[in-house]
């Protein structure tokens, strides 16, 4: 397996490519198939409208007083001896944890599943400086040793069937060839296991952070994450500033909404509550634990009411299972860290509109995200709206605004407009295009490669209701009832 | 979601917007759904200036085209009958996104009041005019593929069935991943044509294996897909405007 590279701007060469793979096209079906289906079995003794309300009403109203109760959350961590730090980018973020890690003097470090940090590039920031960074999580495992990137972000190698992770374990772990995935599992349980009791520092991601008690929580199943943030001498948290929650007990719904969407469970194997370092007499915990609250473009988005939504967002994932398109080009095709329908809505505010035109575009608008996001984010509208930004008729306030903006694309939606606001020449043109039938081309650029053109027919609605309100279809159309009474505003009526 | 609509009883009255599509590609299908309509006794108005709702350029991002679209055609129903739609994608532009694409400006009052009379035909079919149809068709089997607008945007789901399962000849088959969206999505057919591609494969295979004949849908941007797709292949399964289905088999 050689390593790629995917970039947005190659959306299209890379949704070809992926097309073409039977491979890609199984392995993920399968797996949106499954996801989809746990899904609905899951939720299917819950009143899930009632929960996806209560879930999107906690968010809006963390969201609403977002600034407050970050600052809520940093006393309160500060209070209980958790060190907050706050980043303006993803280059500063991965400053602050590099020092923090020097500052240790720590050559290795262990890191539980974190998109925020794929985000950052921090494992190849901190390689960079000499600091070696180990993926904990079972997927971020395989896809760091395949020199890939995650390709969901709740499955992170859910690209790869089991003989292709076989190959990977063969390949750069040495172990015997083996479909047994009991057998590869404890393999890297056992390697990872070693290195655990050896890192000088673990690094998490957070889901949910909640400002009236400092308390960071880390959803899991494997377990690395209560590793990775207990068995090192030091904790670095990292996510970003909009997963604050005001209480508690806001946590509970989300959490019940994030496992059951995300892969269709009632809870997860661990549910982690952070809030402190170890305490005088305790006998495990980390001696320091520290908070990087990243905003790297998330300020920006929050200036704007309608894009506002976009940081709802729970990271579980069920709108790519959902998706059709991601179904079936798969993550890697986006070239994002954040693939599928809320890649398409976030990563234009981090990369810019430039790179990442092609993303608002890749959807049918069916709408499949929007009805299944657990906190209910307007997903198609917010497609739509960055489409409207990508062609200048935004509010301008995305990076890269107008950049898809032509003039010849503009001129063709111009002459359309003209059309469909004047209506004696739309009904002159429709009865050209329809006398003129039989030149319809039988090819129509990509379209006729799998479908049959369409062909306008010959006389328009506009030619036959107007044929219809003389009686003169009467004669014409064979099925239609041939006692078929056309009354215009009289009291009588016939029936057929 | 859209909330609960309360169902006003039969109107003496309609409005038609028959839409581009039926009027350029498929107006047998507006023609049908009027059919059916007078069938009722409700006399069916088809404002002669109506041409687009504007969709195709609010989707694609120009929203002044679309505004500029979607104000010519407000004017069209002056009096308070409802406007009944053969399309749950136009539908959906006009009951859900017409209050959206005016808020905040001259023609919001206007555009709310026109969304709030949006019916999308089978929708109008089933819960106002409570159809009654005489299937003097055949044994069939069909397949009924929904669009993705009637089914999410205007929470249809059922009223397409339901009409179908009035057809006493008529068997309604299901295929797989039925909630699928065809991969039309007006301009991404044009802009991911290798997407939509694939997915429009992966429809007509499932309609195939359900052991379908002849398929119906009340949106014709999926019927001009899916058909073209069965018809490119020659399958000999058959797409139809659910409008044209019900009026050729009870008249």
């Amino acid at each position: 397996m050689s390593v790629e590279t995917y970039t947005p701007q190659a959306f299209h060469r890379q949704a070809h490519d992926a097309l073409g793979s039977p491979q890609i096209r199984s392995n993920f079906r399968k797996a949106m198939d499954g996801l989809m289906s746990k899904r609905r079995d899951v939720f299917s003794d819950w009143d899930l409208e009632a929960l996806r309300e209560l879930g999107a009403n906690i968010r809006l109203r963390a969201l609403a007083r977002l600034p407050e109760l970050l600052e809520r959350l940093e006393a309160n961590c500060e209070a209980s001896g958790i060190k907050v730090h706050w980043a303006e980018d993803g280059e500063e973020a991965c400053r602050i944890i590099r020092e923090l890690c020097e500052a240790r003097g720590a050559k290795s470090v262990i890191k539980g599943k974190s998109m925020v940090s794929e985000e950052m590039h921090l494992n190849a920031h901190l390689e960079a400086a000499g600091i070696e960074a180990l993926e904990s999580d079972l997927g971020e495992y395989l896809v760091q040793l395949n020199e890939q990137t995650p390709s969901h972000i709740i499955m992170p190698a859910i690209h790869l069937n089991t003989d292709e992770i076989s190959t990977i374990m063969h390949d750069k772990t040495g172990l015997a060839r083996t479909r047994d995935v009991d057998v590869m599992t404890a393999a890297a349980r056992a390697q990872l296991r070693e290195r655990f009791m050896s890192a000088d520092i673990g690094i998490s991601g957070v889901n949910f952070a909640v400002a009236e008690t400092g308390t960071l929580c880390l959803v899991e199943n494997e377990g690395n994450g209560r590793m990775t943030t207990t068995v090192p001498p030091v904790h670095i948290a990292v996510t970003g500033i909009e997963k604050v929650v005001e209480h508690l007990r806001d946590v509970p719904p989300l959490y019940a909404l994030l496992t059951r969407s995300a892969t269709g469970q009632h809870v997860t194997t661990y549910f982690n509550m952070i809030s402190s370092p170890r305490k005088r007499g305790e006998h495990d915990g980390p001696e320091e634990v520290h908070l990087v609250l990243v905003d790297n473009g998330r300020s920006s988005i929050y200036q704007d009411d309608e894009l506002l939504d976009t940081l709802r967002c729970i990271r579980c994932g069920a709108c790519m299972n959902h998706c059709p398109v991601y179904t079936r080009v798969g993550g890697h095709t986006y070239g994002t860290t954040y693939p599928g329908p809320i890649g398409s809505i976030l990563m234009p505010h981090m990369l810019g509109l430039e790179q990442t035109k092609d993303l608002p575009t890749a959807s049918s608008l069916c709408g499949a995200c929007g009805e299944v996001c657990p906190v209910k984010i307007p997903i198609p509208d917010l497609l739509v709206r960055l489409r409207r930004e990508a062609v200048g008729e935004g509010r301008g306030n995305v990076p890269g605004a107008g950049v898809k903006r032509t003039k010849k694309e503009v001129a063709a939606w111009k002459g359309w407009q003209w059309l469909a606001t004047h209506p004696s020449a739309w009904r002159g043109g429709t009865a050209i295009v329809g006398k003129l039938q039989a030149l319809t081309p039988s090819k129509l650029g990509p379209w006729t490669e799998c479908r049959t053109a369409p062909r306008p027919a010959k006389r328009s609605l506009h030619a036959l209701v107007k044929r219809h309100q003389a009686g003169k279809d009467k004669s014409d159309a064979e099925k239609s009832a041939a006692n078929h009474v056309i009354k215009k505003g009289k009291d009588e009526e016939e029936r057929s | 979601m859209t909330p609960v609509k309360l169902y006003p009883p039969k109107p003496e009255k309609v409005y038609f917007f028959g839409t581009c599509l039926v009027d350029l590609f498929y107006p047998e299908a507006g023609l049908d759904g009027i059919r059916l309509l007078e069938r009722e006794g409700i006399e069916v108005i088809f404002p002669e200036d109506q041409t687009c709702c504007g969709q195709p350029a609010y989707t694609s991002g120009y929203q002044q085209e679309a505004r500029a679209v979607a104000v010519a055609q407000l004017g069209l129903f002056p009096e308070s009958w409802p406007i009944i739609v053969p399309s749950g994608s136009c539908g959906g532009m006009m009951r859900v996104h017409y209050p959206q694409l005016f808020a905040g400006t001259e023609h919001e009052r206007r555009a709310t009041e026109v969304a709030g009379r949006i019916y999308e035909l089978t929708e109008f079919l089933i819960h106002v005019c409570h159809l009654a149809l005489e299937d003097r068709g055949g044994p069939e089997k069909v397949a009924m593929h929904t669009s993705c607008s009637a089914r999410r945007e205007m929470g249809l789901a059922d009223t397409g069935p339901a009409l179908l399962a009035k057809l006493g000849q008529v068997e309604l088959v299901e295929q797989v991943r039925a909630t699928e969206c065809c991969g039309f999505g007006g301009t991404f057919a044009v802009r991911h044509p290798e997407v939509s591609a694939a997915m429009v494969d992966d429809k007509t295979r499932a309609i195939e294996a359900a052991g379908a004949s002849r398929f119906v849908t009340s949106d014709c941007g999926c019927l001009m897909n899916i058909d073209g797709r069965f018809s490119h292949q020659k399958k000999g399964i058959e797409g139809e405007h659910i409008a044209s289905y019900l009026w050729r088999r009870t008249s």
